[in-house]
């Protein structure tokens, strides 16, 4: 199931051009997260995917079939969607919300409900809340909610939109690594779109950062593009010219910390010191340490915009 | 209230049951005209105004239309029609008044009740593949319905209030009392009547009251109790990143440094 | 034509009489309404109690009220204070619950900042609530003025004269043009006022005017104030 923009551009109707020929490849059954400042044109991107947004020129084709030769409904019933705040529907509850999709597609109640309760152990949550509101959960138990909905037809494409935007920052680490998981679980094509592109490393497979109009300043893999940034943009945008991303080490009493451009430690590096293991340990450091990690994730996202 | 007294022991007379002026017949054409007014009414507002809440489109003509009609004075509406129609046709003419005046009332309770809908339920319900007619049944009419029905209430209302003014063109109803005994200079009757009108639209109101609450999702009422909770400690808790804004700023970019693989 | 140029004098004249039946209720409504709103804004149960009360009011019909009441205040039925007395009722009925609208639309945050920088509850309240809440309640006060001025009518069924006059005696006497004058003015009466109250609002209220989030609001505050 890949995705592949070709030449796509979309003014609106109040003459702004949100997409200006836009031209891209989203492998299947991995992660391609679209990042960029708000304006950029990302969720518009996104949404064209499903034909939420209809694109004014070019063509968007799944598995070289052209979408705008689909009717949008039955697109979308076959395209997972998570968005931001969940868009839960408030009267139903969290079992037929799971269970929406599958019953517009005509399955029968009773299947689509036990369906559903499965895909609740999927996403991580309890089955007694399957009888709750919306509206008695948490924010991040209703964007688990979301993301199990937007399994519930068992899609090849998943199209996930800021879905973390509006958690908490320690949920919001929760739920990252839970989406790490998942994928790793049902390997679907996922289209990711944030402004923090700590949380597009952490996610990508593919990492493309937009500039407005959707023009691609960069794409390629978080290594790729940290190991060369395409321009100063770049750059600045994944904060390798500030010197947080130039980590170097410091022996204090006898132990390697790992420290940034501005001399403020970033974490401590264990076993030998390859570039691949002080990525992961400076990220398991920051799992532990949730809250610091997550804290700084605001702060990130303000730099990002 | 020796008037009062009054007005019931007119009210209870034995006359009060039988004839062509009996309370119960009035009050049969009262409710008659009333109902009627109302159904057709409904037929023309609640569909129109799914349209223009679910579309947005001709929303400002409502606005302003509702907005004239609240200038519009009933009771000369009323005359008017009457007038124009002919004084023959005065059931027609009072109906057509009727319907007239209570139309914006419910055209307003249907597009507001699609409107306060949250956009990004709805967005989120096209984009897992609903239908418009589907948006419009399983969401968009399930929660607006509460604000639809306030808004019947306020027509329904305005409808029993003005054809109590119908009785000056000569439809009886419940006003037929209130303007005799004022002609005929008998208080106990005008206030009898008046109270029975009284009865009535309080009695209206409540029943559509509880249909406002009964018809409001479950899922909704947890939240709103639930949510009103959860909002006031969210204003809270959003307010407290203001107030120590800097200093959890300095610990979040102390914190974020090598985050990203390098 | 001919009926309208032979009486404009009574045009005019029922006109002024009609603004000082409606002009009293409107703005003693008002007066009335904003203790009335802040109490039932502050204390919770105050609130269901006084807005309860206000819906039932404003449930009777009119013709019924402007009958009842004379029977408990004593006053004569036919008086032009009687009028009064039912219209103001009605306006408080409105007006009261859209100022506990408005005082309740008022950003906590301003409000905090202001006790935190030690302003008293009394000045407070004049100098920061009740000039915020200023949009949401002209919102509400321009319902209560446009429907005030159209009731009035009604008490030409009672002998108060008004625009009212012009549609018994117009119907009665079988010329369309008075009756038809009678509705005009009366709309045109209420929609000046309104446009009036709108524009004065402006110029009191300048800074409602560019704040999209609380024109929203204002709207929603028309629309529940309708409804």
């Amino acid at each position: 199931m890949s995705i592949e923009f070709r030449g796509v551009s979309k003014r609106f109707a109040d003459g702004t051009l949100a997409v200006e020929d836009f031209s891209l490849v989203v492998p299947s059954r991995s992660i391609t997260v679209l990042v960029g400042s708000s304006g950029c044109g990302k969720t518009t991107l996104l949404r064209m995917i499903n034909r939420m947004v209809e694109p004014t020129a070019g063509s968007i084709l799944i598995d070289d079939a052209d979408i705008s030769e689909e009717s949008p409904v039955a697109l979308r019933r076959r395209i997972g969607y998570v968005m931001q705040n969940s868009g839960l529907l408030p009267h139903r509850k969290v079992i037929d919300n799971v269970a929406t999709v599958p019953l517009l597609n005509g399955v029968p109640k009773k299947q689509a409900q036990s369906a559903a309760l499965t895909l609740l152990d999927t996403v991580g949550l309890d089955r007694s809340l399957a009888d709750r509101y919306p509206s008695q959960l948490s924010g991040g138990q209703q964007q688990r909610v979301g993301v199990a909905r937007g399994l519930a037809a068992n899609p090849n494409i998943l199209l996930m939109d800021e879905p973390f935007g509006a958690v908490d920052p320690i949920v919001r680490a929760e739920l990252q690594t839970e989406t790490l998981r998942l994928q790793r679980e049902l390997d679907k094509t996922v289209v990711f779109v944030t402004h923090d592109i700590d949380e597009a490393f952490l996610l990508g497979d593919q990492v493309v950062i937009l500039q407005k109009g959707g023009r691609i300043a960069q794409q390629g893999s978080p290594a790729e593009i940290l190991a060369a940034p395409a321009d100063d943009f770049v750059a600045e945008f994944v904060g390798a010219d500030r010197g947080r991303r130039v980590l170097s080490i410091q022996q204090v009493d006898g132990v390697d910390i790992l420290v940034d451009g501005d001399g403020r430690p970033a974490g401590r590096l264990g076993g030998s010191a390859t570039g691949r293991r002080i990525t992961e340990t400076a990220r398991i450091d920051e799992t532990k340490a949730g809250a610091r990690t997550a804290s700084g994730a605001p702060a990130q996202g303000e730099r990002a915009s | 209230m020796n008037l009062f007294l009054d007005a019931f022991l007119w009210l209870f007379s034995p006359d009060r049951l039988a004839g062509a002026n009996a309370i119960p017949v009035r009050l049969g054409e009262h409710l008659f005209f009333t109902f009627f007014a109302f159904l057709i009414a409904s037929a023309i507002a609640v569909p129109v105004g799914f349209l223009i809440g679910h579309t947005g489109k001709g929303r400002e003509i409502a606005v302003a239309v509702s907005g004239a009609a609240r200038a519009l004075p009933s009771f000369g509406l009323i005359l008017l029609l009457v007038m124009i129609i002919g004084v023959l046709q005065i059931a027609p003419a009072v109906t057509i008044a009727l319907v007239l005046l209570a139309i914006p009332s419910i055209l307003a309770g249907a597009y507001s009740g699609l409107e306060a809908v949250d956009r990004r339920t709805i967005d989120a319900a096209r984009a897992v593949g609903m239908t418009e007619w589907q948006i419009l049944t399983k969401v968009e009419i399930p929660l607006g319905l509460p604000l639809l029905i306030s808004g019947m209430r306020s027509g329904m209302l305005q409808i029993v209030a003005t054809a109590t003014l119908a009785a000056y063109v000569g439809l009886g109803g419940l006003g037929y009392d209130i303007l005799q005994g004022i002609a005929i200079r008998r208080y106990d009757q005008t206030l009898g009547g008046a109270l029975v009108v009284v009865i009535l639209a309080l009695l209206l109101d409540t029943i559509f009251g509880i249909l406002e609450h009964l018809v409001v999702p479950r899922g909704v009422r947890l939240g709103r109790t639930a949510g009103s909770g959860e909002k006031r400690t969210g204003r809270g808790s959003s307010r407290r990143p203001g107030v120590d804004g800097p200093e959890q700023a300095a610990t979040a970019s102390a914190s974020l440094v090598g985050s990203g693989p390098s | 034509m001919n009926w309208l140029s032979n009486n404009l004098d009574l045009v005019l004249e029922l006109t002024i009489q009609h603004l000082r039946l409606a002009v009293i209720p409107i703005v003693l409504g008002f007066i009335i309404s904003v203790p009335l709103g802040y109490v039932a804004y502050r204390y919770r149960l105050t609130r269901g109690i006084l807005l309860t009360i206000a819906g039932l009011l404003y449930t009777i019909p009119s013709l019924a009220l402007l009958i009842v009441l004379p029977a408990i205040t004593g006053i004569s039925v036919f008086s032009d204070l009687n009028l009064i007395i039912a219209l103001t009722i009605y306006a408080v009925a409105i007006m009261a619950r859209s100022v506990a609208d408005a005082l309740a639309s008022v950003d906590p945050g301003v409000r905090q900042a202001a006790t935190a920088m030690g302003y008293s509850s009394w000045r407070r309240f004049w100098t920061v609530e009740f000039p915020l809440a200023g949009p949401v309640m002209l919102a509400g006060l321009r319902v209560v003025a446009v429907s005030t001025i159209a009731l009035v009518t009604v008490g030409i069924l009672v002998g108060v004269e008004s625009l009212g006059y012009l549609f018994t005696n117009g119907f009665q006497r079988r010329i369309l043009l008075e009756v038809l004058t009678g509705v005009v003015m009366t709309m045109v009466l209420a929609l000046v006022v309104d446009f009036l109250l709108a524009r004065v609002g402006r110029l009191v209220m300048p800074w409602s005017r560019p704040q999209r989030a609380s024109q929203r609001q204002v709207a929603a505050a028309t629309a529940e104030a309708v409804l």
